[in-house]
């Protein structure tokens, strides 16, 4: 331990702060040339510490060039730092030059930024990438002493935490001595965050320092007043309860779990918002000046409480929170603990933190976390490894910073822990791939981006090649939006566009904390008017919604097997789980439960397979494939967090071979074919490996239908050639993310020989929240076409006859004749399920 | 595949779920947009998109051609992606495509993207080609036509809502006067046909029919369009 040198020692006591220990002990790596990760909870000055000892280098020893890299994954927070610290420099008189360089940085600033760039220079993982494609990178970078990385833990194992990963493996080479710093949230896994930090991908090259833990957190569990809900994921029961919170206390942020969940809870509190209590709202489709708008307010203690989906749980610290309410159930200990820990940023104080289970499982799954939090105990999944897709991003852009020696980049990128253990195969065809495309069929000689001089180096064809790249940097692929604004007013946000294509004029729907009503498309905006009539729907957002984490699902099962922990839980759900003991059985901690009966003239099977709802999707497809091939006519199933229930029009006897783990073979081969998740995560990946661009030069930003259809290049490469490397990508990448075909495998290997089938006569008190879950999401093998067909004599039998096929075909020659029915099969509530939800009637009379 | 008959102009046509039409009185098969060499196209821009589409297209025209055995084939122009195209058909390519027209009299009705006659293949180029009462040509043009029109261009595409949520897939368009065929190219994406560009051709509504595995799924289009003309 030391102390600080002056004039720091004054500035702190001006303040009345003395240094924390793990300031000190940043600051004692720093001297030692080390790198360290620290891990604290937020509000323990973890930024200042950070930047601490580039401060008081820069201080003793003035000089000119980039001497501190700073890197968040939140624009907005580099810009919130940048302020922050001109505190401290201007009050101590430092010499020190502090900027941002972000995609908003003018194109100025960034010529001058090149020519005399600052002391201390905040960034974003992207911006970084862009910097060092550019030749200059050499010199801009060549003096650098620090490196700090902020919020680690909300990158490493993300494809912007490969991208910076590889960033961070190019700066190693160009400023060997640069010291890393990591700064991170409590984690379990703090192993693999030095791994990430470290320049050789080794954790023991990483000095780990953890903060002291403030006061533990104070938590506790709502329920609602009436009775426990069965079923469904909005907690709007709950409302009265959340509101009397927010009344008792004087700042409070509202945590959901998803945008649609939050536009439901925003509604829902300002209907009883009888005090007018200044209630904001903010998630990531709001544009962003509204964003900033609700956190400046925030921050000026304009505002009682925010409802806030995930784009709350990073970013600039507010003093005065004094709660925070997470309404549905946490999905993950860690991830609670940080939200948690965003009310009263001061580390002495506990953080009051409120939890609202929207129905019965939920409930088990807060008690359970309860129980983590009070033992210390922390989940979360390590990092996966690097996509391939970011590495072939990254060669080229490593190619037009300056040529380079195959062996040599691949020794580079091997030093970050996500390509740690990359093959120099994947390393060869990923380079084939950026080269020429790597097809077996060499027709793209010609039209190399690459080529190789006499030494084997490899240049970048032109500058056209570059700025294309530049246009193209980034691994955040957006899902086709639509941005939606009052006619003759603001634009208030952005939807998806399938939402949009489902709405016809006059519809009503929720978005922004308003009730809107469609007016029309024009050109990439929907165009609304305020009110509307019949009941406002709420678009949903594909793959928004977080899974249970395994650890977190592990410790719901052992609650539910266990009798004697059945006191952390409310009398309701006990009672619940009794009738369940009796009726049939409690799901083993090991093994699977499978339970069948008929009920409604089907039969209805539920596996309490507790591995989350992406996985339980996937498997809900392979099982359903296997379930027609037995004969057992499978009509659908639902994916909850909790269960799988299936569907079908015969009684399914043997259950065992339906999960069996061969099913992870040709079954899961087969179905990729076809799958639309498949689709989605090749259309990512080849959007980020390059093959598709977000921009092309010269091409109009509307272009859309110039745009090349991801689906139809996986069709034809999956036939022509399937080992091709970005279908290994997708592939890697069906492992972990929205397949989560790993989970399903380790169900599986569990449920071996452990499988416990009871066929009941009726449905069990713990199949009851399945079968009445709102998203009923379904299909049978996923055949599209089986979808049309139905879809298409769905619109047959409500119009009597007058709209079947064939006779419209004779008809046509006359011309088509008025319509009395709607024009287009409208979905009804339930077949809407999947993506958007009706609002309770209660909600939707303004 | 079960085609499905349509009534144009008095004359019965087939649409096939390939996305072909065929007109048996005549023994003709209608393509639209083929877009051959679409891949090394993108791929001198610095795309390298799989370079198997013009394979692929030709695979499906050859199943096409052998099940309804044509004595003539009207490609409907953009036959080929770009005026390089068919001169940068591979030679294995090119000798496919002269076998599969082998014995057919070929028209290649010309497109925007292929404004010129190809070189070095079998066929006849023609900016229109008319038969009977039925007026072949690229781009379908708005008000008054021939008793009827067959076209391409547009690529359509329309979107189906099911319970899973909406299903988009190619389609053709067609009223009792006109039908647009979709693209038959292995890379072509499509045109939604709520968009004014094909909504306004059929201003008294019309028919999508949606391409399906073995056959075609049909939907109403709008008969009015989205738009409210007061925006404008």
């Amino acid at each position: 331990m030391g102390t600080l040198p002056e004039p720091f020692t004054a500035w702190f006591a001006a303040r009345g702060w003395t240094p924390r220990p793990h300031q000190l002990a940043l600051l004692g790596a720093a001297k030692a040339g080390q790198s360290a990760l620290l891990l604290a909870p937020t509000g323990g000055g973890k930024t200042l510490a950070g930047f601490l000892p580039s401060l008081i280098d820069l201080a003793a020893r003035p000089r000119d060039g980039l001497h501190t890299l700073y890197i968040s994954p939140l624009k907005a927070l580099a810009v919130d730092i940048a302020r922050n610290l001109a505190a401290p420099v201007t009050e101590m008189a430092l010499p020190i030059r502090i900027e941002t360089r972000t995609g908003d940085t003018p194109a100025n600033r960034r010529q001058r930024q090149k020519a005399d760039p600052p002391h201390i220079l905040l960034t974003t993982p992207e911006s970084l990438i862009l910097l060092l494609s550019q030749p200059e990178a050499t010199d801009l970078f060549g003096g650098l002493g620090a490196i700090i990385i902020d919020e680690v833990h909300a990158l490493a194992g993300t494809k912007r935490g490969d991208q910076l990963a590889l960033g961070l493996a190019r700066l190693g080479r160009l400023a060997p001595a640069a010291r890393r710093i990591g700064l991170s949230a409590t984690v379990a896994h703090a192993a693999a965050l030095c791994a990430f930090l470290a320049p050789n991908a080794q954790a023991e090259a990483v000095r780990l320092i953890v903060a002291e833990g403030g006061a533990p957190p104070a938590v506790e569990v709502q329920l609602p007043a009436g009775r426990l809900p069965w079923g469904g994921h909005m907690g709007l029961a709950s409302a009265p309860e959340i509101y009397r919170r927010i009344t008792a206390a004087a700042v409070s942020i509202v945590f959901v779990n998803t945008r649609a969940q939050a536009e439901l809870i925003f509604q829902a509190l300002w209907k009883l918002n009888e005090a007018n209590l200044p209630i904001g709202l903010h998630h990531g489709s709001l544009t962003v000046e509204q964003r900033r708008k609700v956190e400046a307010a925030m921050a000026e203690g304009r505002l009682r409480a925010v409802v806030a989906t995930a784009s709350l749980d990073l970013g600039i610290d507010w003093g005065a929170v004094d709660q925070v309410i997470q309404v549905g159930a946490p999905k993950g200990v860690a991830r609670l603990l940080q939200r948690i820990g965003r009310a009263n940023h001061r580390m002495e104080e506990p953080s009051l933190g409120v939890l609202v289970p929207a129905n019965r499982f939920e409930v088990i799954e807060c008690a359970a976390a309860l129980r983590a939090i009070g033992r210390g105990e922390l989940d979360g999944d390590p990092p996966r490894p690097g996509g391939l897709d970011v590495l072939a991003q990254h060669v080229l852009a490593m190619a037009c910073h300056a040529p380079f020696h195959p062996d040599e980049l691949y020794d580079e990128v091997r030093c970050s822990a996500p390509y740690a253990a990359l093959t120099r195969q994947d390393f060869d065809d990923v380079l084939r791939f950026v080269e020429d495309g790597g097809y077996a069929l060499r027709s793209y000689e010609r039209f190399r981006k690459l080529f190789r001089d006499a030494d084997g180096r490899l240049h970048v064809r032109d500058q056209r090649i570059a700025r294309q790249l530049r246009m193209n940097l980034g691994t955040i692929v957006e899902t086709p939006m639509l941005s939606v604004r009052l006619r003759g007013g603001p634009l208030l946000g952005e939807v998806e566009e399938w939402f949009v294509s489902t709405l016809r004029p006059g519809d009503a729907f929720i978005f922004a904390g308003q009730v809107l009503s469609f007016q029309a498309i024009d050109g990439m905006t929907a165009l609304v008017t305020r009110g509307g009539e019949g009941q406002p729907r709420v678009p949903a957002y594909a793959g928004s919604r977080m899974p249970l984490t395994t650890w977190l699902a592990a410790q719901v099962r052992e609650i539910l097997h266990d009798p004697a922990q059945w006191r952390l839980l409310p009398a309701s759900v006990r009672e619940w789980l009794h009738l369940q003991q009796d009726r049939s059985l409690l799901p083993p901690p090991d093994g699977l439960l499978i339970e069948t009966f008929p009920r409604g003239g089907r039969w209805f099977l539920v596996a309490y397979c507790f591995e989350g709802r992406l996985a339980h999707q996937t498997l809900g497809m392979l099982v359903t494939r296997r379930m027609a091939r037995a004969g057992y006519g499978p009509l659908g199933f639902l994916a909850t967090d909790y269960v799988l229930a299936c569907w079908s029009a015969f009684e399914p006897r043997e259950v065992g071979p339906l999960f069996a783990e061969d099913i992870l073979g040709e079954d899961l081969e087969e179905w990729m074919a076809e799958s639309s998740v498949l689709r989605r995560s090749f259309r990512n990946i080849a959007t980020i490996a390059g093959l598709i661009e977000k921009h092309h030069p010269g091409l109009a930003k509307n272009g859309r239908q110039m745009t090349i259809n991801a689906d139809l290049i996986y069709d034809v490469l999956r036939r022509h050639e399937p080992d091709h490397i970005l279908l290994r990508a997708t592939r890697q990448e069906a492992a972990h993310g929205l397949v989560d075909v790993a989970r399903i495998g380790m169900l599986l290997r569990r449920a071996r020989g452990h499988i416990r089938h009871i066929a009941l006569e009726r449905v069990s008190p713990l199949a009851v929240p399945a079968l009445i879950e709102e998203g009923r999401e379904w299909v049978a093998g996923g055949a599209e076409d089986a979808l049309l067909a139905e879809a298409e004599a769905l619109v047959a039998e409500a119009t009597d006859g007058a709209e079947t096929f064939n006779d419209l075909l004779t008809e046509l020659n006359e011309g088509v004749r008025p319509r009395t029915q709607p024009e287009r099969s409208r979905p009804t509530g339930r077949q809407a399920g999947r993506f958007s939800r009706r609002l309770p009637r209660a909600l939707a009379t303004p | 595949m079960i085609p499905a008959p349509l009534h144009l102009a008095g004359e019965r046509l087939l649409l096939d779920a390939a996305g072909l039409l065929a007109w048996p009185a005549m023994r003709t098969l209608v393509v639209a947009d083929l877009h051959l060499e679409k891949g090394s196209a993108f791929a001198a821009g610095g795309r390298f998109l799989p370079p198997y589409d013009t394979r692929e297209t030709l695979a499906r025209l050859a199943l096409a051609l052998r099940r309804w055995r044509p004595a003539r084939l009207v490609a409907l122009g953009d036959s080929f992606h770009d005026r390089g195209a068919a001169a940068r058909l591979p030679a294995a390519e090119a000798a496919t495509l002269t076998r599969l027209l082998d014995g057919i009299e070929t028209i290649w009705v010309l497109g925007n993207h292929d404004p010129l006659p190809p070189t070095g293949l079998p066929g006849t180029a023609l900016e229109e080609w008319c038969a009977g009462p039925i007026l072949f040509r690229h781009q379908a043009r708005p008000g008054r036509i021939p008793p009827g029109e067959v076209s391409g261009h547009f690529h359509p595409k329309a979107a189906m809502p099911t319970r899973a949520g909406p299903i988009t897939r190619p389609c053709f368009v067609a009223d009792g006067q006109r039908v647009i065929l979709p693209a038959f190219g292995a890379y072509t994406g499509g045109l939604a046909v709520e968009e004014p560009a094909i909504a306004g051709l059929f201003p008294r509504g019309g028919r999508a029919f949606l391409l399906g595995q073995e056959r075609l799924f049909s939907r109403p289009l709008t008969a009015r369009r989205m738009r409210p003309t007061s925006i404008r």
